[in-house]
């Protein structure tokens, strides 16, 4: 078993990746030790998205990135919250998948921010998102501010109890094992035939 | 195996010296390196066909014609006709005629288009691309094989007893290409009429043609036109070269990091390194177009991309000299002694023609 996570943090070290971290290891710990974990870190293709997105096409590395997020159990995609959305680095990651490349995926979302006041990012920008990829995206999303971090006043255990929740939800998901392996269109061709009668 | 270039019809500024073209002195430059390509050795000169700036070719049998009655052996040919939104009906008139014109120097190659806002311009619409490209060729390749058709379908008026004038030349109608470069539904075009499947990877990466020629391979066999490995496979390739490879690099830069499409994209380095680009040395180019057949398979032509980007026509007839002087002998020499036995040329009017009157005597 084999999950992704996908992290848009652009500092180093990240709290969005942190975060990131919290939740696959939730995760793994529903779902035992055989479980491996593929962190992509956008940061490192940040240059080779935007020559996608221009090009058409992405280079060795993205390319393994894209496989590693279309062909994983599960998807754990964390990204900061910039001007009330998702960063443009999470954005341009999901524009350069095939439309169809995680129909069907258990994705569990987290984001990050100052304040908690753009908590409901997760879900007017992230859920839809993933919507349009006809993913299934777990119900609890998992939004840490500073103030989770341990900063004064912070209450870090509703951030724990969350990132549990949300890893019941996600690892109940991947067990059920629902994702239709996908249709390969070069090797399963439509005849002719058929092209045919639906043209004319 | 047959040479040839491909243009895009492009009016595109050269960045090194702002030097917009005209239309007209576009055009006349398409003619002079479609000339020149018969000059220095090549077989085939394609050009595209575009119906919007900043591209000028948008009436490619007017241009052929005239090419035609300047050239005695090149083969003139489209990269691509818009099967989609020209009424195959024009088509096949169209055709047949630069046949007659051109004594069978010939063929054509299909494709869809990929601009949105063509369809409506031509009354179609781009959401039904390839059943379009379906019923219309199916229209085309009976217009060509029957005197008299009666015919109807979903797009065009229906027919009734109609007959496409001039009739192919000798009755054998121009040997078709379909371009495709990611759809499986024109590969199995291609393969179900046995015709040749052109796979346009100047700007993708090998592997994902690799999936698409072989699928057209497989299907090719399964309707019985031959084996896999008889299938009449085209590919582009996109090269500038100076004797130098430093030089060759210094030069193209400018124009690669400026170029309409993949301009201020990845480096000169990093896109060579994930297409067919090669710039360099005609020894690099060379090398890197035999390695075509390790990946494809034997293949029957070839066809470059050497005016585009804003290149000076002077710099593209240089190239045309280095291709055709140095490039092109030494790999006809090499994929002959390398080709398989009994893989087919790509057919001509003079083999089919040959063919028809083996079939009918």
């Amino acid at each position: 078993m084999r999950i992704a996570v996908v992290t848009a943090g652009l500092s180093n070290p990240s709290s969005t990746r942190v975060l990131a971290d919290e939740l696959a290891a939730a995760t793994r710990r529903r779902l035992g030790g055989a479980v491996e974990v593929d962190v992509i870190e956008l940061r490192e293709h940040a240059h080779a998205l935007v020559d996608n997105l221009l090009a058409g096409f992405p280079n060795a590395a993205l390319k393994h990135a894209i496989e590693q997020v279309g062909s994983a159990d599960g998807l754990i995609a964390v990204t900061p919250i910039f001007t009330a959305s998702y960063n443009a680095l999470f954005k341009a990651f999901f524009d350069v998948l095939d439309k169809d490349a995680i129909v069907g995926l258990p994705v569990l979302i987290g984001a990050t921010g100052g304040s908690e006041r753009h908590s409901l990012a997760l879900d007017h920008a992230l859920r839809p998102l993933f919507g349009y990829l006809r993913a299934v995206v777990v119900p609890t999303g998992v939004y840490a501010a500073s103030a989770d971090f341990g900063a004064r006043g912070g209450d870090t255990a509703g951030l724990a109890v969350r990132i549990e929740r949300a890893a019941d939800e996600f690892a109940a998901l991947i067990r059920a094992d629902l994702r239709k392996p996908l249709d390969d269109p070069y090797a399963d061709v439509v005849p002719f035939e058929a092209l045919l009668n639906n043209a004319g | 195996m047959q040479f040839g270039i491909f243009s895009v019809g492009d009016v595109t500024p050269d960045p090194t010296t702002g030097h917009e073209p005209t239309e007209h002195e576009r055009i006349k430059a398409m003619v002079t390196i479609a000339r020149k390509a018969e000059e220095v050795g090549l077989d085939v000169f394609a050009t595209g066909e575009h119906h919007n700036p900043p591209f000028v070719p948008s009436s490619p049998t007017t241009m052929l014609g005239y090419v035609a009655a300047k050239t005695d052996r090149l083969i003139l040919s489209t990269s691509t006709t818009l099967i989609t939104t020209n009424d195959p009906v024009k088509i096949a008139e169209d055709f047949a005629m630069l046949q007659h014109i051109a004594d069978g120097r010939v063929d054509l190659m299909m494709g869809r288009g990929n601009t949105g806002p063509v369809y409506p311009w031509f009354g179609q619409d781009i959401r039904q691309g390839i059943p379009l490209a379906i019923e219309n060729y199916a229209l085309l390749h009976r217009l060509w094989r029957e005197d008299v058709v009666d015919w109807q379908g979903k797009f065009r008026t229906p027919l009734q007893g109609f007959t496409s004038t001039p009739r192919p030349l000798d009755d054998v109608p121009p040997f078709v290409w379909h371009g495709s470069i990611r759809s499986p539904e024109i590969a199995e075009q291609a393969a179900y009429y046995g015709d040749g499947f052109f796979a346009n990877n100047i700007f993708w990466p090998v592997g994902h043609f690799q999936r698409l020629i072989e699928l057209y391979r497989r299907r090719f066999e399964h309707y019985g036109h031959g084996t896999a490995e008889q299938a009449i496979v085209g590919l582009g390739g996109q090269v500038f070269m100076r004797k130098n490879s430093q030089d060759a690099i210094r030069e193209f830069r400018p124009y690669f990091d400026n170029a309409p499409v993949y301009g201020h994209g990845p480096s000169l380095e990093d896109f060579m390194a994930q297409t067919p680009l090669t710039v360099g040395s005609p020894q690099q180019v060379i090398e890197r177009t035999l390695e075509f057949r390790d990946y494809f398979g034997d293949y029957q032509r070839q066809l470059f991309l050497m005016d585009h980007a804003g290149l000076p026509l002077k710099t593209v007839l240089e190239q045309l000299d280095l291709l055709g002087e140095e490039v092109v002998p030494v790999l006809r020499k090499e994929f002959a002694a390398l080709r398989a036995p009994g893989v087919p040329d790509a057919p001509t009017h003079a083999s089919l023609k040959a063919t028809r009157e083996l079939v009918t005597s």
